[in-house]
Protein backbone atom coordinates (compact mmCIF):
# COMPACT_ATOMS: atom_id res chain seq x y z
CA UNK A 1 0.00 0.00 0.00
CA UNK A 2 1.25 3.33 -0.95
CA UNK A 3 0.33 6.35 1.33
CA UNK A 4 1.24 9.66 -0.14
CA UNK A 5 3.72 11.71 1.28
CA UNK A 6 1.91 14.92 1.73
CA UNK A 7 4.85 17.68 2.96
CA UNK A 8 4.35 20.24 5.55
CA UNK A 9 5.52 23.85 5.13
CA UNK A 10 5.31 26.56 7.52
CA UNK A 11 6.45 30.02 7.85
CA UNK A 12 6.13 31.28 11.42
CA UNK A 13 7.27 34.41 13.43
CA UNK A 14 8.31 31.91 16.60
CA UNK A 15 10.88 29.85 16.92
CA UNK A 16 10.62 25.85 15.78
CA UNK A 17 11.78 22.65 18.19
CA UNK A 18 13.84 19.78 15.98
CA UNK A 19 13.21 17.54 18.09
CA UNK A 20 9.77 17.60 18.18
CA UNK A 21 9.51 18.01 14.62
CA UNK A 22 11.50 14.94 13.96
CA UNK A 23 8.88 13.58 16.40
CA UNK A 24 5.92 14.25 14.45
CA UNK A 25 7.09 12.63 11.08
CA UNK A 26 8.44 9.80 12.94
CA UNK A 27 5.96 8.53 15.38
CA UNK A 28 4.11 5.16 14.30
CA UNK A 29 6.42 5.10 11.34
CA UNK A 30 9.24 1.99 12.12
CA UNK A 31 9.11 1.64 8.21
CA UNK A 32 11.44 4.93 8.12
CA UNK A 33 14.82 4.43 9.02
CA UNK A 34 16.58 7.33 7.86
CA UNK A 35 16.04 11.27 9.18
CA UNK A 36 18.45 14.34 7.86
CA UNK A 37 17.66 17.63 9.38
CA UNK A 38 18.96 20.93 8.06
CA UNK A 39 18.77 23.94 10.48
CA UNK A 40 19.65 27.57 9.19
CA UNK A 41 21.20 29.84 12.15
CA UNK A 42 21.31 33.76 12.07
CA UNK A 43 25.27 34.03 11.59
CA UNK A 44 27.21 37.32 12.76
CA UNK A 45 31.03 37.30 11.83
CA UNK A 46 31.89 40.21 12.58
CA UNK A 47 30.32 40.55 16.08
CA UNK A 48 28.25 44.22 14.17
CA UNK A 49 25.03 42.29 13.50
CA UNK A 50 22.15 43.09 15.91
CA UNK A 51 19.51 41.27 14.18
CA UNK A 52 18.41 39.96 10.73
CA UNK A 53 14.81 41.40 9.69
CA UNK A 54 12.90 38.33 7.50
CA UNK A 55 10.86 39.76 4.83
CA UNK A 56 8.66 37.45 3.30
CA UNK A 57 5.50 37.31 0.36
CA UNK A 58 2.26 35.57 2.31
CA UNK A 59 1.03 33.01 0.84
CA UNK A 60 3.53 32.81 -1.89
CA UNK A 61 6.13 31.53 0.16
CA UNK A 62 4.23 28.99 1.59
CA UNK A 63 2.74 27.89 -2.05
CA UNK A 64 6.55 27.58 -3.60
CA UNK A 65 7.90 25.37 -0.79
CA UNK A 66 5.02 23.25 -1.02
CA UNK A 67 5.99 23.23 -4.92
CA UNK A 68 10.02 22.09 -3.94
CA UNK A 69 8.77 19.68 -1.72
CA UNK A 70 6.18 18.16 -3.86
CA UNK A 71 9.38 17.82 -6.45
CA UNK A 72 11.37 16.26 -3.62
CA UNK A 73 8.76 13.91 -3.06
CA UNK A 74 8.46 12.94 -7.19
CA UNK A 75 12.51 12.12 -7.09
CA UNK A 76 13.39 10.58 -3.67
CA UNK A 77 11.21 8.18 -2.25
CA UNK A 78 10.13 10.12 1.10
CA UNK A 79 8.29 8.74 3.94
CA UNK A 80 8.09 12.43 4.82
CA UNK A 81 9.39 15.56 4.43
CA UNK A 82 9.41 18.85 7.12
CA UNK A 83 10.27 22.73 5.75
CA UNK A 84 9.73 25.48 8.16
CA UNK A 85 10.97 29.01 7.45
CA UNK A 86 10.87 32.12 10.25
CA UNK A 87 9.71 35.67 9.11
CA UNK A 88 10.55 38.93 11.49
CA UNK A 89 13.60 39.32 13.55
CA UNK A 90 16.00 36.60 14.16
CA UNK A 91 19.20 37.58 16.35
CA UNK A 92 22.67 36.04 15.47
CA UNK A 93 22.42 32.22 17.21
CA UNK A 94 18.82 31.71 16.50
CA UNK A 95 17.10 30.16 14.21
CA UNK A 96 16.11 30.74 10.41
CA UNK A 97 14.89 27.50 8.55
CA UNK A 98 14.11 23.90 9.07
CA UNK A 99 14.34 20.97 6.73
CA UNK A 100 13.93 17.42 7.78
CA UNK A 101 13.37 14.56 5.05
CA UNK A 102 12.61 11.18 6.71
CA UNK A 103 12.82 8.02 4.78
CA UNK A 104 13.70 3.89 4.79
CA UNK A 105 17.34 4.76 3.96
CA UNK A 106 19.20 7.81 4.59
CA UNK A 107 20.76 8.35 0.97
CA UNK A 108 17.34 9.87 -0.18
CA UNK A 109 16.75 11.87 2.84
CA UNK A 110 19.91 13.28 2.62
CA UNK A 111 19.25 14.30 -1.06
CA UNK A 112 15.94 15.49 -0.64
CA UNK A 113 16.94 18.03 2.19
CA UNK A 114 19.83 19.45 0.24
CA UNK A 115 17.90 19.75 -2.99
CA UNK A 116 14.90 21.45 -0.97
CA UNK A 117 17.43 24.13 1.00
CA UNK A 118 19.24 24.61 -2.29
CA UNK A 119 15.83 25.49 -4.15
CA UNK A 120 14.24 27.15 -0.76
CA UNK A 121 17.28 29.62 -1.05
CA UNK A 122 17.21 30.27 -5.01
CA UNK A 123 12.76 30.22 -5.17
CA UNK A 124 11.42 30.69 -1.97
CA UNK A 125 10.10 34.48 -1.61
CA UNK A 126 12.40 36.06 1.12
CA UNK A 127 14.17 38.45 1.79
CA UNK A 128 16.82 39.67 4.71
CA UNK A 129 17.85 42.57 5.87
CA UNK A 130 20.62 43.92 8.47
CA UNK A 131 19.96 45.47 11.40
CA UNK A 132 23.65 46.58 13.29
CA UNK A 133 24.78 46.82 16.75
CA UNK A 134 25.07 50.61 16.28
CA UNK A 135 21.69 50.73 15.46
CA UNK A 136 21.63 51.70 12.12
CA UNK A 137 20.48 49.50 8.93
CA UNK A 138 23.01 47.37 7.64
CA UNK A 139 21.22 47.18 4.11
CA UNK A 140 19.81 44.62 2.13
CA UNK A 141 21.42 41.12 1.73
CA UNK A 142 22.70 40.63 -1.59
CA UNK A 143 21.77 37.59 -3.45
CA UNK A 144 24.79 34.57 -4.16
CA UNK A 145 25.51 33.49 -7.05
CA UNK A 146 26.87 30.13 -5.65
CA UNK A 147 23.21 29.65 -3.84
CA UNK A 148 21.60 29.80 -7.14
CA UNK A 149 24.41 27.35 -8.99
CA UNK A 150 23.40 24.97 -6.35
CA UNK A 151 19.93 24.30 -7.31
CA UNK A 152 21.14 24.45 -10.91
CA UNK A 153 22.95 21.52 -9.97
CA UNK A 154 19.82 19.92 -9.47
CA UNK A 155 18.34 20.54 -12.88
CA UNK A 156 17.14 17.08 -14.66
CA UNK A 157 19.34 16.92 -17.89
CA UNK B 1 -7.71 46.55 -12.19
CA UNK B 2 -4.15 44.59 -11.41
CA UNK B 3 -2.79 44.62 -7.97
CA UNK B 4 1.09 45.14 -8.09
CA UNK B 5 2.91 44.30 -4.79
CA UNK B 6 6.67 45.23 -4.27
CA UNK B 7 9.25 43.68 -1.75
CA UNK B 8 12.70 44.27 0.27
CA UNK B 9 14.23 47.34 -1.63
CA UNK B 10 12.00 47.19 -4.47
CA UNK B 11 9.12 48.26 -2.11
CA UNK B 12 11.48 50.62 0.16
CA UNK B 13 12.39 52.69 -3.45
CA UNK B 14 9.05 52.89 -4.66
CA UNK B 15 7.67 53.99 -1.43
CA UNK B 16 4.77 51.49 -0.99
CA UNK B 17 4.19 48.10 -0.77
CA UNK B 18 0.96 47.07 -3.16
CA UNK B 19 -1.10 49.30 -5.57
CA UNK B 20 -3.91 48.45 -7.90
CA UNK B 21 -3.12 49.64 -11.41
CA UNK B 22 -5.43 50.00 -14.83
CA UNK B 23 -2.47 48.66 -17.32
CA UNK B 24 -2.16 50.27 -20.63
CA UNK B 25 -3.35 47.98 -23.23
CA UNK B 26 0.14 47.84 -24.78
CA UNK B 27 1.47 46.38 -21.93
CA UNK B 28 1.40 42.59 -23.12
CA UNK B 29 4.47 41.18 -21.35
CA UNK B 30 6.23 41.30 -18.12
CA UNK B 31 9.04 43.07 -19.52
CA UNK B 32 6.74 46.00 -21.10
CA UNK B 33 5.10 46.02 -17.71
CA UNK B 34 8.98 46.99 -16.29
CA UNK B 35 9.36 49.64 -19.06
CA UNK B 36 6.09 51.48 -18.14
CA UNK B 37 6.31 51.62 -14.67
CA UNK B 38 9.87 52.99 -14.83
CA UNK B 39 8.28 56.01 -16.63
CA UNK B 40 6.02 56.81 -13.57
CA UNK B 41 8.54 58.74 -11.57
CA UNK B 42 11.92 58.99 -9.84
CA UNK B 43 10.74 56.79 -7.21
CA UNK B 44 10.25 53.72 -9.86
CA UNK B 45 13.04 54.55 -12.13
CA UNK B 46 15.52 54.04 -8.64
CA UNK B 47 13.62 50.87 -8.13
CA UNK B 48 14.04 49.71 -11.35
CA UNK B 49 17.24 51.11 -12.46
CA UNK B 50 18.44 47.70 -13.75
CA UNK B 51 15.47 45.87 -14.77
CA UNK B 52 17.20 42.73 -15.59
CA UNK B 53 17.75 42.02 -12.08
CA UNK B 54 13.78 42.59 -10.94
CA UNK B 55 12.28 38.85 -10.27
CA UNK B 56 8.90 38.72 -10.89
CA UNK B 57 5.96 36.70 -9.99
CA UNK B 58 2.16 36.47 -11.54
CA UNK B 59 -0.38 35.27 -9.18
CA UNK B 60 2.16 34.20 -6.92
CA UNK B 61 4.43 32.15 -9.39
CA UNK B 62 7.58 33.10 -10.59
CA UNK B 63 7.43 33.96 -14.15
CA UNK B 64 10.41 35.10 -16.69
CA UNK B 65 10.05 38.34 -18.50
CA UNK B 66 8.95 37.36 -21.92
CA UNK B 67 6.03 36.11 -19.93
CA UNK B 68 2.47 37.45 -21.00
CA UNK B 69 0.77 39.24 -18.34
CA UNK B 70 -2.71 38.06 -19.82
CA UNK B 71 -5.56 38.19 -16.90
CA UNK B 72 -2.97 38.61 -14.17
CA UNK B 73 -4.66 39.62 -10.93
CA UNK B 74 -1.51 39.92 -8.96
CA UNK B 75 1.50 40.75 -10.19
CA UNK B 76 4.87 40.96 -7.45
CA UNK B 77 8.03 42.57 -8.46
CA UNK B 78 10.96 41.86 -6.07
CA UNK B 79 14.92 41.68 -5.61
CA UNK B 80 16.44 37.71 -5.80
CA UNK B 81 15.75 36.44 -3.23
CA UNK B 82 17.69 35.64 0.14
CA UNK B 83 15.92 33.48 2.20
CA UNK B 84 17.31 30.07 4.00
Amino acid sequence: MTVAVVPTVRIQAADFDVAAEISLLTRGRPDIGAVVTFTGLCRDEAGSLAALELEHYPGMAEAEIMRIAGEAIERWPLAGITAIHRFGKVRPGENIVLVVAASKHRQAAFEAANFLMDYLKSRAPFWKKEHRVDGSEGGWVDAKESDSAAAQRWAKS
Amino acid sequence: MTKLIYFAWVRERIGKSEEDVDLPSDVKTVHDLLVWLKSRGEEFESALQHPEVIRVAINQEHVDHRELIGTAREIALFPPMTGG
